[in-house]
């Protein structure tokens, strides 16, 4: 299938691509908040990471993306998003925008939904962990 | 090297171009039509034809009163199987009960559809399920056997594979037991040695362009003498063929198909050893280079132009970007919406997530040992990337067993 020039830059030169330690390091640092979404028998697994500061301000962000090149490119456009925003900005990312900037076709629509899972994951794991009341939960 | 570098060759091949040279005159000099008796035209094209139907049968050791012209593989099956299935039929359309086909569940979809297709016109069919390394033995065939089996068909080879079933020793079952047996040796057919007496096999398809012969031709041997196999014509008009498929002969195919024979004939043998060589290099290299990964299929019993790699934590579609330079086949049919991982692999038990991440690569008559060299290097940077991008790659270096996960379908 033919991918649009952003699917293929951020394939080529994904951004923020790691992790803020161990699993188990992950699971332990309140400051870091864990999204893991997806299915590896789908086909598609994300993990999307975010460390916020006092203010609450989401100051870096990191990926690992088991999936084709629309997963891995809307994650990976998922963190640059995310970096600088509020958990409460981060919440407004929305996956049809993700869809309008990567161009995705209709059938990778379902990547842009689990970069969204995997936000809205990330954010509402910092908040239990911080005691932080979430808003009920999102369901797909 | 020209890129991208083709290692597709189950798919289809290119036409050598010595085939090209047989065929071409026999598209605007020799262009009669092997049916009319009454002039030079059609005469010539019926020598024409005649040749090649005696090329054809010298690479499976038929008579060439046995090769019946098709248009390809997937009609050859269909003819051999609606055909047969039909002919041997316990009672007549309409009723229930007309016999019992037996095939596997990793044949191709041009003998599982029409096999489908009998299902629903009153015949049972019993789809085998291959051991883990993929093989049909004639022990199972043995044990599926019934009073009522008409019909057994199991591939030589298979597509996806390149595992090797028991064909001469099912044959001699059949025979045995009075059943006709069925072989779709498209993918054996040119490369390995055949001699369909020897082989105890009465209906064989193959096709042109699989062995360096253009596309849109293939054959079918019928059995003529112990036994002699009947069937019933699926295609009606003009008798052609022996009344077994009506049409005007695609002669400049039929040339064509029958040169690609001769050189395969000829070649075989060398050929046989160069892609054995190559396909072990792949193998040994790629094995020795990346941990958890898997060779699919018995490890012997195998073509000798094309593996079939499973590569663990990375996923198919983002494996097929990385190695756009090498055109291979992966091993989910999700050309694009559906991600349904193979039937075949999914037959060996292989699960989903193994099935998604796997390469089928087939070598053919032109690929060269810089080739392999560049695709081993390609294949192995690009497993290595995308496991530096997956998480699930990360948790098996941690102990974490990912079968283990609740994972949220989606
Ligand atoms: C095992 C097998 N059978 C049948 C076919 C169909 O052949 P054709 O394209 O000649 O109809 C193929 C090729 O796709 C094949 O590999």
């Amino acid at each position: 299938m033919a991918y649009g020039d952003k699917v293929i830059d951020h394939y080529e030169n994904p951004r923020n691509v790691g992790s803020f330690g161990t699993q188990k390091e992950i699971k332990a640092d309140k400051n870091v908040g864990v999204g893991l979404v997806g299915a590896p028998e789908c086909g598609d697994v994300m993990q999307l990471q975010i460390k916020v500061n006092e203010q609450g301000t989401i100051e870096d962000a990191k990926f690992k993306c088991f999936g084709c090149g629309s997963a891995i490119a809307s994650s990976s456009l998922a963190t640059e998003w995310l970096k600088g925003k509020t958990l409460d900005e981060g919440l407004t990312i929305k996956n049809t925008q993700i869809v309008e900037e990567l161009s995705l076709p209709p059938v990778k629509i379902h990547c842009s939904v689990l970069a969204e899972d995997a936000i809205r994951a990330a954010i509402s794991d910092y908040k239990s962990k911080n005691g932080i009341e979430s808003e009920a939960a999102h369901a797909h | 090297m020209q890129l991208p570098v083709y290692m597709d060759h189950a798919a289809t091949t290119p036409c050598d171009p010595r085939v090209v040279e047989a065929m071409l005159p026999y598209f605007t000099q020799t262009f009669g039509n092997p049916g009319s008796r009454n002039h030079s035209f059609g005469w010539e094209a019926e020598a024409g034809v005649d040749a090649a139907r005696q090329q054809v049968a010298d690479l499976i050791g038929a008579d060439r009163k046995e090769i019946i012209f098709t248009s390809g593989a997937t009609e050859s099956n269909n003819l051999a199987i609606k055909g047969a299935a039909s002919m041997y039929a316990k009672g007549p359309a309409g009723t229930e009960k007309r016999g019992h086909i037996i095939t596997a569940m990793h044949e191709h979809k041009a003998v599982l559809d029409p096999c489908k297709r009998l299902q629903k016109e009153g015949f049972d069919v019993t789809y085998l399920a291959p051991g883990k390394d993929g093989l049909i033995t004639a022990k199972m065939i043995e044990e599926a056997m019934r009073e009522d089996t008409i019909l057994v068909t199991i591939m030589w080879a298979n597509n996806e594979l390149g595992t090797i079933n028991e064909i001469p020793e099912i044959g001699k079952l059949c025979h045995d037991r009075g059943v006709v047996f069925h072989t779709d040796a498209t993918q054996w057919v040119g490369k390995m040695p055949t001699d369909v007496t020897r082989d105890n096999v009465d209906l064989l398809s193959m096709s042109g362009h699989k062995i360096y012969g253009p596309k849109g031709v293939g054959a079918l041997y019928v059995r003529r003498r112990k036994p002699r196999i009947r069937l019933t014509a699926i295609q009606e008009g003009g008798g052609q063929e022996r009344g077994f498929r009506s049409g005007t002969l695609n002669v400049p195919g039929i040339v064509g198909l029958g040169k690609a024979c001769e050189l395969c004939a000829a070649e075989m043998d060398d050929e046989r050893e160069r892609l054995l060589a190559l396909r072990k290099k792949i193998e040994s290299a790629i094995t020795s280079q990346l941990d958890t990964v898997q060779v699919n299929g018995h490890a012997d019993k195998r073509l000798p132009n094309m593996t079939n790699i499973s590569f663990g934590f990375v996923e198919g579609e983002s494996m097929m970007m990385a190695i756009k330079e090498i055109a291979v086949s992966s091993g989910s049919a999700c050309t694009s919406a559906s991600l349904e991982p193979s039937y075949v692999l999914k037959a060996l038990g292989i699960g989903d997530d193994l099935a998604h991440s796997s390469l089928r690569i087939s070598m053919g008559r032109y690929t060269t040992e810089d080739q392999i060299d560049y695709a081993i290097e390609k294949i192995v940077a690009a497993v290595k990337k995308l496991r530096d991008l997956s998480p699930l790659y990360d948790m098996h270096n941690e102990g974490i067993d990912i079968t283990k996960i609740e994972w949220q379908a989606h």
